[in-house]
Formats: C-alpha cells, sequence, structure tokens
C-alpha cells in the first residue's frame, strides 16, 4: 500500500468509535479493518448476509459459504449473525448501521457521491452503495485527493452519474478533511507540510475553512 | 425416506422450464449458487431467458455459462463487473439490462414473494435509477417507488432441506436464496443432504416448505470460491 493510501486509512479508522456497527466498502475503505483497535466492541457488517465479519481464513480453513461483499473468504468473530439480503438492507436502509465508510471516483461541494458508473467504460452496476449512503446514519468517503492525470476529484457538480444526492458527511483524502454542512463544503483538517495554496489548487469545488482548522491526525 | 417434493436429479427438477422464462436465482458472487440446476438449464438449452439474480456469475461458472451459451435475453442484476461476456453482450446490445440497487433489489424480490406489488425508498433518489419512476415525500423526504418482482421459477441452493421442502442455509451461502424461494410460482431447491421429516428443528429452519415445489440432492458441489484471501496462521 502506498504512503497515501495507508495514511487515509489511518486517518479513517477514527471516525469508528467503540460500539459502533459499521459498514466498510469494497477496495480501500475494507483495509480500515485492520487498524481498529484491539479493545473496541466494533461490529463489522457485511451487505451479503453477515454482521461480525473476522478476520481472513488461516489457510486451508477458507470456507465458499462464508465471504463478505468483496466476495473475499472471511470468518465471523464470536456473536456474529448471518441473514439473507432484504434483513441485510433492512439493517442498512433502516438507519442500523452507524457509520459507512466508502470510496469514491467523485464528490461534490454539496455532498453528492459518484461511485459505480463510467458511462461507456466501465458498466459493473451499482451493487449495495446507493442503499448504503441513503441508509447509514453517516457517510464518510475516502479516496485520493486528485485522479492520476492530477485532476481533482472534488467537484463543483459530479460529472458521473451520480450514487446519492447530498448524502457525505465526511470526505477523507490524503491531504485533507472536509465536512459537508448546511452552509457548504468546510475545510477541516490539513497534512502537515501542506499549504492552503497547494489545497485550493488541487481542489476544484468551493469551500470554506474552519475556524479551529487542525493539523491531520492520524492512528499510531 | 418418504420422497415428498424430492426429485431424482437436476434434469428432472428442472424439465418444465421454457423458452422466455423468468428465473430468480439465489446466490451472491459464486457462493449459494445452484450450480447443478444451472448447468441442466444449459444443457437443456432454453432460450430467451429473463434472470434475476444479484450477480452473473463469472464467464465459466454460475450463471455465466448460461450467458456464454446465449440463452439469456434480459438480467436484472445488482453488480456483473466479474463478467467479461456480459460485458461483450450488452455493449453489442444483445443482452438486456436492468442494474438495480443491491437493497432494492432484494426487497423487491421479498415483496414479489410477500404479495407486495410495490414498496417506496429513499435508494436511488437523485440518481438515474429514479428516472421515469414515481416519486412521492413522506415526513419532509422524497421516495420512489420499486415493484415487486415475482418468477415463474425460483432456483435456490440450501444446506439441508426434508421431503417437505423445509430448507437451512449455511452461513454466507444464504444471501438472495430465502428470497427467490418465495418469489417462484415453482421454487426449485437445490441442497447438500436431505434428512428425514422431523429431524429439522422447526426453530431453525430458514425457509419453511410452503414456499418450495422440488427439492433435489446436488452431489459433488464445486463451490468455487472468487477471491480466496488468506492470512497466515499465529
Amino acid at each position: 500500500m502506498s504512503n497515501d493510501r495507508l495514511h487515509i486509512v489511518r486517518r479513517a479508522v477514527l471516525e469508528i468509535e467503540d460500539g459502533m456497527n459499521v459498514n466498510l466498502g469494497i477496495g480501500m475503505p475494507t483495509l480500515v479493518a485492520n487498524e481498529i483497535p484491539e479493545n473496541y466492541q466494533v461490529l463489522l457488517q457485511s451487505e451479503n448476509g453477515l454482521l461480525g465479519i473476522g478476520p481472513y481464513p488461516i489457510e486451508g480453513a477458507e470456507d465458499a459459504d462464508l465471504i463478505n461483499a468483496g466476495k473475499e473468504t472471511v470468518t465471523a468473530v464470536p456473536g456474529a449473525a448471518y441473514f439473507d439480503s432484504a434483513e441485510s438492507f433492512a439493517m442498512i436502509r433502516g438507519g442500523h448501521i452507524d457509520l459507512a465508510i466508502l470510496g469514491a471516483m467523485e464528490v461534490s461541494e454539496k455532498g453528492d457521491l459518484a461511485n459505480w458508473m463510467i458511462p461507456g467504460k466501465m458498466i459493473k452496476g451499482m451493487g449495495g452503495a446507493m442503499d448504503l449512503v441513503n441508509g447509514a446514519k453517516r457517510i464518510v468517503i475516502i479516496m485520493e485527493h486528485v485522479n492520476k492525470h492530477g485532476e481533482s476529484k472534488i467537484k463543483r457538480e459530479c460529472t458521473l452519474p451520480l450514487t446519492g444526492k447530498q448524502v457525505v458527511h465526511r470526505l477523507i483524502t490524503d491531504l485533507a478533511v472536509f465536512d459537508f454542512t448546511d452552509e457548504g463544503m468546510v475545510l477541516k483538517e490539513m497534512v502537515e507540510g501542506v499549504t492552503l495554496e497547494e489545497i485550493k489548487e488541487k481542489t476544484e469545488a468551493s469551500f470554506t475553512v474552519s475556524d479551529d482548522l487542525k493539523p491531520i491526525s492520524f492512528k499510531e | 425416506m418418504k420422497m415428498g417434493k424430492i426429485v431424482s436429479s437436476a434434469t428432472e427438477a428442472i424439465e418444465n422450464i421454457h423458452d422466455g422464462a423468468t428465473l430468480v436465482v439465489g446466490g451472491f458472487g459464486l457462493s449459494g449458487n445452484p450450480e447443478h440446476l444451472i448447468q441442466a438449464i444449459r444443457d437443456k438449452g432454453v432460450k430467451d431467458l429473463t434472470v434475476v439474480s444479484n450477480n452473473c456469475g463469472v464467464d465459466d461458472w454460475g450463471l455465466g455459462i448460461l450467458l456464454a451459451n446465449k440463452q439469456i435475453k434480459k438480467m436484472v442484476s445488482s453488480y456483473v463487473g466479474e463478467n467479461k461476456i456480459f460485458e461483450n453482450q450488452f455493449l453489442s446490445g444483445e443482452l438486456d439490462v436492468e442494474l438495480v440497487p443491491q437493497g432494492t433489489l432484494a426487497e423487491r424480490i421479498r415483496a414479489g414473494g410477500a404479495g407486495i406489488p410495490g414498496f417506496y425508498t429513499r435508494t436511488g433518489v437523485g440518481t438515474p435509477i429514479a428516472e421515469g419512476k414515481e416519486h412521492k415525500d413522506f415526513n419532509g423526504r422524497t421516495y420512489i417507488l420499486e415493484e415487486g418482482i415475482k418468477g415463474d421459477f425460483a432456483l435456490v441452493k440450501a444446506w439441508k432441506a426434508d421431503p417437505l421442502g423445509n430448507l437451512i442455509f449455511r452461513n454466507t451461502a444464504r444471501n438472495f436464496n430465502p428470497l427467490a424461494a418465495m418469489a417462484g410460482k415453482i421454487t426449485i431447491a437445490e441442497v447438500e443432504e436431505i434428512v428425514e421429516v422431523g429431524e429439522l428443528d422447526p426453530n431453525n429452519i430458514h425457509t419453511p416448505s410452503i414456499y418450495v415445489q422440488r427439492v433435489v440432492l446436488g452431489s459433488h458441489f464445486e463451490k468455487r470460491i472468487e477471491r480466496r484471501t488468506v492470512r497466515k496462521a499465529d
């Protein structure tokens, strides 16, 4: 994992509080699981029907009947529960998931999210993302600040088809942390050594700067 | 053992599936797939199928083998990213696709089986999938109308069954299977083990027998794993 991605993951884990029920998206968000403090009682939900995802199985103990939403073989923690897909999304849609941490292709300054489709290029489907962003109590997006061409992924308006409208509560990138409020997008934290000018240059969206702007903190 | 709803082979179980039928199929990825029933349908060669299932297998396994054999006219799924043939057939216009958010798909199947023609959900509001759907406000928030789904047949994979058709699923192989079982006019369950009537604890039955019309015992389940992830022993 690159240093930038590791930093994002280590910042994202600070969003998780003891006692929470959390859904982690596929890809980088899944890595957040490795950083959750061991003394926390946190249950990770997998939308294919498991509350209480455990670590990957020891080699030889893989079970085709026990996978996560990314189709990876996993284990279940003591106290876990299995259920069907309708029950799983009752938990999600019904507001019983405290926090979802998801990846994104684009986020707009209004908190719109695009992460499921590139017209003419990528036809994979939205999976459970549209349900999660409208159902979980809190939506935290983690992504790189700019794409591989150096273009801002934080837009005035999303150019890609939306996953959800005004659904993001917090955005964590390799450079900064933003919150989405009634007054618009607010810069809350910045990586040390980065200037406000650099953030502005790499952010297409307009934002205000929080009165208590802090250096970004990471899990030790 | 009383035969009850048990049929002797997957071929017999799917015998009256016809061209143009709508099939609701359980499974998530390759987990909990009715693999023998899918192979029997491939061998039978029925065409123009509408298949409602969360995914469409991979190129050479699961529902992907029906796609490769050009038996599917329309797919209703939430995620199809693991299948190259799917993408090719969709882009060339051979295959009609309806992408449905996963929770909406699960609830549409459940609703279909539960006699509920439609329901309102927040999921998809403000996105392309809300286009053309009825919008309605409840307590100041906007929701869209989604319709229940029924199938001519449902194909499910369970762990254990009895001859009456009571079913128990295992771990996350349950997924869409109990919902699919409710939504089929004829529900066919492929299972790993059949026990005598009365052996299954009524407290632990996931799908009551009323939803199931045929039970077939599978042999040699391949249970292919899509992403084998492991850790080193401590």
